[in-house]
């Protein structure tokens, strides 16, 4: 037998890694990222003459717990049509038995890059309310993310937000039934079952979670860190916002979620931030729209939800949120005064 | 969908061989036989190259060390203690070295061994000859965590060698010698300046003939790879953290 050199071992290894596209309408053009899963490759799509991204297990088999999470993956982008999430457009296994599936191909910047460019809080926090906007539209399609953070944001060239890696979503009892097929084993419902019997067994299977810890330490809920997966739902998404919320609002984009806090932050916004990653569940925003809504009414000068302002903080807030007409009225009773002044003298 | 349809359930790399760890224990005395056989091929390489650099023996003792290890593998049903959730295979493996060394150097009761291990050809000297040329230099004292890193090396090109091999036997099978020479030219022999044009010149064929040669060569040596990877695991878990590390550029 002939001795490999480790040069030839390298390529070996290499060239064995590259997804094998016979059979398939794509072109491979080159390497992007590596992911938790597998590598995403930048791809021309022969049939449809455009760049995708085409994201590749990088282990064989279709049926194994990674291969299950990735068909998860591709299922979960595809019933979530919504501007700030990824399309995906094909999914399937090559000739080498690796699954795969494509995806639109984003031009962009990764939030954590793209944010050092934004100075003003108030683009800031608009730019939240697009991450918001496309987390809430997956919840209400029964799937929570699992894995928000600045990472795993986008924001495109011409400033879309854009929601990535939905590797660890967990999807909810809507179409239990049909998912279960292909749900990996530590998936999680966001409602359980009103009754305990009425499921056909189904759904029970699915709300069984193993108790794996998956996440990104620092963005991770409290309760997903502990691995406790059967009492996941929306409001541990809604943690994860309010580190995301925090490390937008911080000075510096390489802060971590933790670091941040230490940061100095208008009261409403920490108050907001501190009630969006509460430790608890119970105290923080029930629904995602509700945190929204807070950010909103923060950025129209209105009381928010989570802080209780005294006297000075409102009248301080209504001048800033009247200021114009304010110092109007006030110039024109200067006005008036010094015209009555002048005239009586 | 397409005809590389995705077949929810279905896989089209079934697992062809059994693990070894589940074959030794098999009451048919001649699966057993071929497991360790198996492994005795994948390992004896960087066994004995470990036993040469980390414990520092002459090639003699090292060779004799190597044969008696893969006797008190068997003996000792090594294998059958083996738990897939606690260690890979190759790290037990590779402790188990240690400690049979040790021991043997404790007891003084090294003799000569060898002749019933397994009916694998242990071509020491090629052995002894690779180690001249392995970039780590015995000289430097090598830590734990490098010797662990030389091991694991060694066992990755012991690895691809056995699939090269096999690569080289079914394209024989398949009257397919010129796609295996063109892959020992562009992948094996490393030359930088070898270009698929080049090959295409050489071998008086079109470009694409390479570029479709070669894809196939190496989605069959991916194949072989693997399946001999699976073979050597102890478990389906282990299996997808292997293949993962091997091909994915983790060598943890």
């Amino acid at each position: 037998m002939k001795f490999l050199s480790d040069k030839a071992v390298e390529r070996l290894r290499e060239g064995a890694e590259i997804p094998d596209l016979t059979g398939t309408r794509y072109h491979l053009l080159e390497r992007v990222a590596r992911g938790g899963m597998g590598v995403v490759y930048a791809a021309e799509d022969e049939r449809l003459q455009r760049r995708v991204a085409l994201k590749v297990l990088d282990v064989p088999g279709a049926d194994g717990d990674l291969a299950n999470r990735l068909i998860r993956e591709a299922l979960v982008l595809a019933r979530l049509e919504h501007p700030g999430i990824v399309p995906v457009h094909d999914v399937g296994t090559l000739n080498d038995g690796r699954v795969f599936y494509t995806m639109k191909f984003v031009k962009g910047q990764r939030l954590d890059q793209y944010i050092e460019t934004v100075s003003s809080v108030t683009e800031r926090l608009r730019l939240f309310l697009r991450i918001c906007d496309a987390v809430a539209f997956a919840h209400a399609h029964g799937v929570l993310h699992r894995d928000l953070k600045p990472a795993n944001i986008m924001v495109g060239s011409f400033g879309e937000v854009l929601v990535l890696d939905w590797g660890l979503a967990k999807l909810l009892q809507e179409d239990a039934g049909r998912q279960s097929q292909i749900a990996d084993p530590d998936a999680t419902i966001l409602e359980k079952p009103s009754k305990a019997g009425d499921s056909n067994g189904v759904v029970q299977t699915i709300a069984t979670g193993h108790g794996t810890v998956m996440g990104t330490p620092g963005y991770m809920s409290p309760e997903q860190a502990r691995g406790d997966v059967e009492h996941l739902d929306a409001r541990s998404d809604i943690f994860s916002l309010g580190a995301l919320l925090r490390f937008l609002l911080a000075k510096n984009s390489d802060s971590t979620a933790n670091a941040v806090g230490k940061q100095h932050l208008d009261k409403a916004l920490e108050a907001i931030c501190s009630k969006a990653a509460a430790p608890g569940p119970e105290d923080r925003y029930p629904s995602v729209s509700e945190l929204a809504l807070d950010v909103s009414r923060y950025l129209d000068g209105l009381a928010v939800a989570a802080h209780r302002e005294s006297v000075f903080e409102k009248l301080a807030r209504f001048y800033r949120r009247y200021r114009f007409f304010i110092l109007l009225i006030a110039a024109y009773l200067v006005m008036r005064v010094l015209i009555l002044f002048f005239l009586h003298r | 969908m397409n005809d590389y349809e995705f077949q929810p359930g279905g896989d089209r790399f079934p697992p062809t061989r059994r693990s070894v760890i589940e074959a030794v224990g098999s009451m048919d005395a001649e699966e057993r036989e071929r497991a360790l056989e198996t492994l005795c091929a994948a390992y004896w390489r960087p066994i004995y190259k470990y036993i040469r650099l980390r414990w520092n023996r002459p090639a003699e003792e090292a060779q004799d060390l190597t044969q008696g290890f893969f006797v008190e593998v068997l003996e000792r049903e090594l294998l059958e203690k083996f738990d897939a959730r606690k260690a890979r295979l190759r790290t037990y493996l590779r402790v188990c070295v240690d400690s049979f060394v040790s021991n043997e150097d404790k007891a003084g009761l090294r003799q000569k061994r060898g002749g019933n291990v397994a009916h694998v050809a242990l071509d020491f000297a090629a052995a002894e000859e690779e180690l001249g040329g392995t970039v780590m230099d015995p000289a430097t004292i090598p830590s734990p965590e490098s010797l662990e890193e030389f091991f694991e090396k060694e066992w990755l090109r012991s690895l691809f060698t056995l699939a090269v091999e096999e690569l080289r036997q079914f394209c024989e099978a398949r009257e397919r010698e010129r796609t295996f020479r063109l892959f020992e030219a562009y992948d094996l022999e490393g030359d930088e300046n070898i270009s698929y044009e080049q090959l295409a010149k050489d071998y008086a064929i079109a470009v694409t003939d390479v570029t479709n040669a070669l894809a196939w060569a190496r989605r069959e040596f991916r194949k072989i790879a693997l399946e001999r990877l699976r073979e050597l695991c102890g478990s389906d878990e282990e299996f997808q953290r292997e293949a993962r590390a091997t091909f994915g550029g983790n060598t943890r």
